[in-house]
């Protein structure tokens, strides 16, 4: 992160990200937050593409902008007319106490862990090292979330079946 | 970076021109990072450039030749042919008045038809048009596709929220839906396409297809088209264009859109079209090459003439199918696609082990591979939708629900 492009782009993104975010945490219209919060994961994908994790980068453009975000709105349309905006509640402190403990813990353990900044070759390709390690080394977990994801799907179909 | 001479009338990659351009500005003294911004900035609005004039051609070709497919003329006063008519339609469209809804949610009615357009225009900086003639060559390029196509639909939903108009809701939630059903079989049908070539960077996929001389369309005819079929539902294109079905909802999601922002909405559909015709020929058809015509012809010419033949394909799919319902659309996707390209991958991966443990030769394995994939395509369509047909909902139906529940009359089929 020595060269001035960097450092410019991480400053951007990182603005963009975390106002998208309180925006979406601030604004009233609940589709306004979804929109927001669009904004927000996109931000994330591109820091994540600044850090040379390209794969990571475009699938959280894939999996969150594109496919949780409609899910979200699949959410809010679905709800009655008397949920859709985005009120004060009551889980509004445990939700701020939980998000800033989060919120600390991800920083400690950012400053905390030594990076090896010096250490850092070019930029390498992470898609084929990716499926690597979860075909190979962690095939079990791998295995595992399907097979959760399968019973999920499996649950939500039995749950609106009709007879 | 470019295979050929680096002069800079080279005609093969257009790249070389920008490519002096360029030398001759930092020989005169500018920062790396001035020639960086500037190759970007240029390849951008060429890009751009090229969209756009594309469009305006084929508005007038496809009301051309849907006229001469429904037996009728199409546009033909303003120029000779009609040639012109795109023109005078853009200028009407710049001078029209935007009007806004009363009860428009204000930001994002105004938002909306600008994010459409930016999903549109970025999917097409990873295409090759000819060897290193590309803005970005990813190495995640199949992926980026899918990525950034897949986040215009959250533009349509606020076109058709924002608009507070309930046709508009109707056509966002129906573009929505249909997102999440074909957005499986789209990836679906792309990932066979890096099992075969071991490389999701759209360069490499070509370079594949021409070092063993087979497009991947005959290795992988099912998932070609299961993808076509997909792109037409993504990109909103009779006969699926169910989220702004004239005959139903008025238009959909853009219904109370006017003037330069309904004007955005077009552009973006028709640039939309144009990137999901560059995916099929990057993927499947040879992107650049013409087996050994790319050394006498510009790569970017026949890349070119694939394209616009693909396009091609969908205006004649609009010429020639009716509208398909929603809950036709959906049960499609659901029940027939998403099963063939699940078999399809499966098949993928098992021919790309086969090849690579026998050890056998290209030149044996290919081809005996492509028979047996359009065999099996035929085999699975014909009988797949057998099996799938005999199980519809429709051929069972007990109680008539969505008919009673709004107090329709229902009328007992005949036995």
């Amino acid at each position: 992160m020595e060269d001035v492009g960097s450092v410019v782009a991480f400053w951007a993104l990182a603005v963009v990200t975390l106002g998208a975010a309180l925006v979406t945490a601030l604004v009233r219209d609940l589709v306004r937050a979804v929109v927001a919060l669009v904004v927000s994961f996109l931000g994330v994908a591109g820091l994540f593409v600044l850090l040379s994790a390209d794969f990571l980068g475009v699938a959280q453009a894939l999996i969150y902008a594109g496919a949780i975000s409609v899910l979200i709105v699949f959410a809010i349309v679905l709800t009655p007319r008397a949920a859709r905006d985005n009120a004060e509640t009551g889980m509004r402190w445990p939700a701020l106490v939980l998000a800033g403990a989060l919120a600390g813990l991800v920083i400690a353990v950012a400053v905390a862990t030594d990076w090896g900044d010096g250490a850092r070759e070019g930029f390498r390709e992470t898609a084929s090292a990716i499926g690597e390690a979860l075909l190979n080394r962690y095939v079990l977990p791998f295995e595992v979330a399907s097979v959760l994801l399968l019973a999920a799907m499996l649950g939500a179909i039995v749950l609106v079946r009709e007879d | 970076m470019s295979p050929f001479l680096a002069e800079w009338w080279d005609l093969r990659d257009l790249g070389n021109l920008v490519g002096a351009i360029l030398e001759w500005i930092s020989e005169r003294g500018a920062p790396d990072w001035v020639t960086y911004v500037l190759s970007g900035i240029v390849g951008i609005v060429a890009v751009l450039l090229w969209a756009i004039l594309s469009q305006l051609a084929f508005i007038w070709i496809e009301r051309r030749v849907l006229g001469r497919m429904q037996v009728r003329l199409g546009p033909n006063r303003v120029g000779p042919w009609g040639i012109l008519q795109p023109l005078a339609d853009a200028l009407k469209v710049l001078a029209k008045e935007m009007v806004t809804p009363r009860n428009a949610d204000r930001v994002l009615y105004w938002l909306a038809p600008i994010l459409v357009v930016v999903p549109a225009i970025l999917v097409l900086a990873v295409f090759p048009f000819s060897p290193g003639m590309v803005v970005a060559d990813l190495n995640v390029g199949v992926l980026y596709i899918v990525a950034v196509t897949s986040t215009a639909t959250i533009a349509v939903f606020m076109a058709g929220w924002s608009s507070s108009n309930k046709y508009s809701l109707f056509g966002a939630m129906r573009s929505v839906a249909m997102l999440i059903s074909y957005e499986v079989v789209q990836v679906l049908a792309l990932l066979a396409v890096p099992v075969f070539t071991g490389s999701m960077r759209l360069g490499d996929v070509v370079a594949w297809q021409d070092n063993y001389n087979a497009w991947l369309v005959f290795l992988q005819p099912l998932g070609l088209l299961a993808f076509i079929i997909a792109s037409a539902v993504e990109v909103n294109r009779s006969p699926s264009d169910i989220a702004e079905a004239e005959s139903e909802i008025v238009a959909g999601y853009h219904t109370e859109y006017g003037g330069i922002r309904w004007g955005m909405f077009q552009l973006a559909e028709y640039v939309a079209g144009f990137a999901v015709a560059a995916t099929i020929v990057t993927l499947w058809l040879g992107g650049w090459t013409l087996w050994g015509l790319e050394e006498w012809v510009p790569g970017w010419l026949i890349f070119l003439a694939k394209l616009y033949g693909t396009f091609f394909l969908f205006i004649w799919m609009r010429g020639t199918l009716p509208r398909i319902r929603i809950d036709q659309l959906m049960g499609f996707a659901w029940k027939f696609l998403l099963p063939l390209m699940l078999l399809n991958v499966l098949l993928a991966g098992l021919e790309k082990v086969v090849w690579t443990e026998t050890g056998a030769s290209a030149g044996l394995v290919l081809p005996a591979f492509a028979v047996l994939n359009f065999a099996l395509t035929a085999a699975l369509i014909v009988g797949w939708g057998a099996i799938a047909g005999g199980l519809s909902p429709r051929m069972r139906a007990k109680r008539p629900l969505l008919v009673r529940e709004v107090g329709g009359i229902y009328y007992q089929p005949l036995p």
